[in-house]
């Protein structure tokens, strides 16, 4: 819920956009996107395949350089940095399709996620942690990664993630082909990862319901800008919202055309 | 093979298995890099020709004290390698693989006339790390000979080690499983690879100083490392353990080759090379099956 008044003393913005554009090989991928992503919450961004959701995504953590705007951690400027100086910085990118290191056991997979880390007392407790979340992959433990099952690979993902002792996470598609119960056990663990230890989540999803129901503010993008935004409650009351969630199907050039009337960048 | 006594065949057999030892040093080398940046450094073995001539330079012409002149060549080759990697191929990220192809190959000639300019283009020997030979009931060994199956197999297993017990031979292994999501855990990828190179580099430097004492040094010598390639594609191009059996193999079988067919001598190693993918295109022990370090 988002019971906390938007521009309250206490809150700041974590990470902020400004009028980024982003080119994916010649096609301008992201057309001047402005979001924030205030700390300690959790912010999604919702759209349909092609949206541009994974190259903001990308652009933040640094894979890809934007062709304009800011891009602000705290203040700072991270755009044009390499990936592993904003990882550093306390970004934990867990991209889409678990990207895990398939030929090395979860063990090491989850340690390499502290390869940064001198703090070893922390790094054994916030391993201990990540096995007490997700038991299967204590009983994987030795096993190569490429073992797991998708569901398992996601945890491992994430957990992995949690060991870099993150200030803000990109999660990209965490639910992509994994089944409803499992879908609904990890995005536990994302908010028990938000609300118990403090980490900001910036979410993706394609999946809107499951997004809407796990964050407290939310984007929706098409074809490369934000097109509607909002707190969860007023995204769950749009007519739009209800519409595009319930029936991706439908969504033709006509609706396009509605969305662009709708959109509230500038 | 006829009039080959038992002594004769041993004989051959380790000079065989020697010069596999290093075939295996220099491949090591192609292969660490293949797998952390799917390039492949045609410079290797102008890297191993460089390593010989530092060390001819440290030992012989400044005359430093064998063991100090030794690992400073390696040391020497570790920063060339490094630094080739930081400041030439790094800026090709993104390139087609084939642009890392020819610019390695035309590294590997200019290195090549480098070498002549400085040292010029004459033969000479390095200095023996161990001279004399061994005796084992008739068959009589160089001890240079026995050095490099030594070095090789503690190097192999000392890279074994690393790669499977240290953090940094870990994340090595992690970047080249997968580059982006390296970057994304926060290690410095860009280092890492420099490093990677510096690594392959030291293991080519140290194949020429083990060779200089048995072989002639040259700046022809590098034409030992196509026989590297051979015996890492036999292999399975992409695996360590592949590379050291595959150039083990050429090593071995290549002296019993030359002595059967001494018209054809020098070709065994491809012949062989012919000869197994033919049976397996895969190499022996493919990525698939075993993508290791």
């Amino acid at each position: 819920m988002f019971n906390t008044p938007i521009w309250g003393p206490a809150m700041t913005d974590l990470l902020k956009l400004e009028n980024v554009e982003t080119f994916y090989g010649r096609v301008m991928a992201i057309r001047g996107v402005s979001l924030s992503v205030l700390e300690g919450k959790i912010v999604s961004i919702m759209g349909s395949n092609g949206a541009g959701k994974t190259t903001i995504l990308k652009t933040i953590s640094g894979a890809l350089d934007p062709f304009k705007g800011s891009i602000k951690l705290d203040g700072n400027e991270i755009s044009s940095q390499d990936p592993d100086v904003v990882a550093r910085m306390g970004v934990a990118h867990v991209p889409e399709g678990r990207e895990v290191f398939s030929l090395l056991s979860v063990r090491d997979n989850l340690m390499l996620g502290a390869y940064c880390r001198r703090d070893r007392g922390a790094v054994q407790q916030d391993f201990e942690k990540v096995l007490g979340w997700f038991p299967d992959l204590r009983s994987f433990i030795d096993k190569q990664a490429a073992y797991l099952s998708g569901g398992q690979q996601q945890m491992l993902a994430l957990g992995r993630a949690f060991m870099q002792k993150p200030r803000l996470m990109l999660l990209d598609e965490p639910s992509l082909g994994l089944s409803p119960r499992l879908i609904g056990e990890i995005f536990d663990i994302i908010k028990h990862i938000n609300r118990e230890e403090g980490v900001t989540m910036l979410l993706v999803e394609q999946n809107a319901a499951v997004a809407l129901e796990t964050c407290d503010f939310g984007y929706v993008m098409e074809t490369g800008r934000i097109v509607m935004e909002g707190d969860r409650d007023r995204l769950l009351a749009s007519e739009n919202i209800q519409e595009f969630y319930l029936g991706v199907k439908d969504e033709g050039v006509r609706e396009e055309r509605r969305w662009k009337g709708k959109k509230t960048w500038r | 093979m006829t009039g080959l006594n038992f002594a004769d065949v041993m004989q051959l057999a380790i000079i065989g298995l020697a010069q596999g030892s290093l075939y295996s040093l220099i491949a090591i080398g192609l292969v660490l890099i293949y797998k952390a940046t799917e390039q492949i450094n045609f410079a290797q073995s102008e890297f191993m020709m460089l390593g010989a001539f530092f060390g001819f330079q440290f030992i012989v012409l400044w005359g430093m004290p064998f063991w100090l002149g030794f690992l400073l060549a390696i040391a020497v080759l570790g920063g060339i390698g490094y630094t080739y990697d930081a400041l030439v191929i790094r800026r090709m990220t993104g390139q087609p693989v084939f642009v890392v192809f020819i610019l390695t190959l035309a590294t590997g000639i200019v290195l090549r006339a480098l070498a002549g300019m400085f040292w010029g283009f004459d033969s000479f020997s390095l200095p023996s790390m161990m001279p004399g030979t061994i005796d084992l009931t008739g068959v009589i060994i160089g001890w240079d000979h026995v050095i490099a199956i030594l070095a090789a197999a503690l190097l192999s297993l000392a890279l074994f080690l690393f790669f499977r017990f240290s953090r940094v031979g870990i994340a090595m292994q992690a970047l080249s499983l997968n580059q982006l999501a390296a970057f994304y855990m926060g290690m410095p990828v860009k280092r890492l690879t420099s490093s990677i190179w510096a690594l392959a580099a030291m293991f080519g430097a140290l194949a020429g100083l083990l060779l200089g004492p048995i072989a002639l040094v040259s700046t022809q010598i590098g034409f030992i490392g196509f026989k590297a390639f051979a015996g890492a594609i036999v292999g399975g191009f992409g695996s360590i353990p592949g590379a050291v059996l595959g150039c083990l193999l050429i090593g071995f079988a290549e002296p019993f080759f030359d002595t059967a067919f001494p018209t054809l001598k020098g070709v065994g190693a491809y012949v062989i090379m012919f000869a197994v993918l033919l049976v397996r295109p895969q190499g022996l022990l493919s990525q698939m099956h075993q993508k290791k370090v």
